[in-house]
């Protein structure tokens, strides 16, 4: 067995949080270059440099790119080889988050869901783990912003709605969200699997770097419609009108029961944030 | 676009000259508030007392920043979305408020309420967090410190970028963008 120790975990996943909110991935600032190429409306290139200039500030003030600096969603891959010393690994994340937060001058989002009131950490994070073969220990930061969050859904369709039915989902469900989710938008798609599975894989296509392709032809070539179709919805950057309402288009699959079509959409902002650390 | 560069508190006269799609600059005092203060502010109304501030002319910003490094003004501070003020704004409206700041569309009940009391629903870019602190000069938390982030603060800004989404007349530029460039 190889030992990973708890205070590593917690030191790593602490700056992680924090350079995710500071940073930009390259590949969302090139997503947004590009999008200022092709964007048609003078308002939706004005923001798109905004958002560049933005994300300059961020880093170099090291403050955070969005006030929203989310739930702390994290993806571990653990191998099964891997013992954590001195601790629990998720502990050691929880740990990582409420240092990151406090040290960072992050905002603590998460509340009570009653009485509204902050747990003041940021804590609990949502962690799902993934056990693999192996001594490695892979931990990807995510933290989701609340307003985009809102405008994602997970329905069931039946078998006969098809693709033309899981299309229609996706478009109406980005048509109906308009500038609420902070566009533009990369958006995951989970087809199949059960009702939490494909909400899993939706959020987990967050991941991938922005714009790149399933390596399955029938799921690259239903990424480029969808990302067609919705960038003609006309909403745009900020919903004022525009050419560029999403970035990106994520579809991931999975088996599904003979009774069942499972449909997630997550919805992100153009704030795609997430960093990844290897141990 | 026009731009214009406006000084709060705002009176009728301005807020009537406020066209849907023009490019504002804020200069003055400006209080916020999120879900939470909204519906404390609401709740104080109901009961016929007095709100924290005075609202006559004011407007309120829908965000709830990051803590402030030392040395700094504000932490990020973007706008949240608008919907989940919906329920509390036509309220607040009644009172005099006469500009809301957020992103998102509006309810047609807040938008009704905006043309009975004459006050403009502006935007600001979500998301861009960073760059807008730079207009905020001074923040101070006035009311429900206990809401932690959520709480009402009074900030000073300078020409703190907004866009006029939705004017007196009813106009609203969210569906006349969309409209200009859909393609389905």
């Amino acid at each position: 067995m190889r030992e990973v120790a708890f205070q590593d975990i917690l030191e790593k996943v602490k700056d992680a949080c924090m350079s995710a909110n500071f940073e930009l991935g390259e590949d969302v600032m090139a997503a947004f270059h590009k999008a200022k190429e092709k964007e048609e409306s003078p308002v939706g290139r004005e923001i798109l440099e905004q958002l560049l200039e933005n994300a300059k500030i961020a880093q170099k003030d090291k403050i955070a790119l969005c006030q929203d600096t989310g739930f702390a969603v994290f993806f571990v891959d653990l191998g099964d080889e891997v013992r954590v010393k001195g601790g629990n690994l998720v502990d050691a994340i929880n740990e990582g988050v409420k240092q990151g937060y406090q040290d960072g001058y992050l905002r603590k989002s998460i509340c009570h869901p009653f009485t509204r009131k902050n747990t003041d950490t940021n804590t609990p994070a949502i962690v799902h783990i993934n056990l693999v073969p192996g001594d490695g220990l892979k931990i990807v930061v995510a933290p989701k912003g609340g307003g985009s969050e809102n405008m994602s859904r997970v329905t069931m369709l039946k078998p006969s709605d098809g693709i033309e039915g899981i299309k229609q989902f996706v478009i109406q469900r980005v048509k109906e969200s308009g500038a609420n989710p902070c566009p533009p938008l990369v958006i995951g798609v989970g087809i199949g699997g059960t009702f939490e599975k494909a909400a899993l894989i939706a959020k987990k296509s967050l991941l991938r770097p922005v714009g790149s392709k399933n390596p399955d032809p029938a799921l690259a070539t239903l990424e480029d419609e969808l990302l067609e179709k919705i960038n003609e919805l006309g909403i745009g950057p900020q919903g004022l009108g525009g050419s560029t309402t999403a970035l990106a288009v994520h579809v991931e699959m999975h088996p599904c029961h003979i009774a069942s079509l499972p449909l997630a959409v997550n919805i992100n902002c153009h704030a795609s944030r997430h960093k990844e650390i290897v141990l | 676009m026009t731009e214009r560069r406006v000084s709060t508190p705002l009176n009728d006269d301005v807020v009537q000259q406020l066209r849907s799609g023009d490019k504002v600059l804020i200069n003055g005092t400006i209080y916020t508030g999120r879900d939470a203060a909204h519906k404390r502010l609401v709740a104080l109304l109901e009961k016929g007392e007095a709100l924290p501030f005075d609202i006559q002319g004011q407007i309120i910003y829908f965000v709830g920043p990051t803590p402030a490094r030392p040395g700094k003004p504000v932490g990020s501070a973007g706008p949240t979305t608008s919907y989940r003020m919906d329920a509390y704004s036509p309220q607040l409206i009644a009172q005099g408020l006469k500009g809301m700041i957020g992103k998102g569309a509006r309810s047609p009940e807040v938008i009704e309420a905006m043309k009975k009391y004459k006050c403009v629903y502006m935007v600001a870019v979500g998301g861009a967090g960073a760059l807008i602190a730079q207009s905020i000069k001074k923040s101070e938390v006035i009311a429900y410190e206990d809401l932690g982030p959520e709480a009402v603060r009074r900030m000073e800004v300078e020409d703190f970028p907004a866009v006029v989404v939705n004017d007196i007349l009813g106009n609203d530029l969210y569906s006349e963008g969309v409209a200009r460039y859909r393609k389905e």
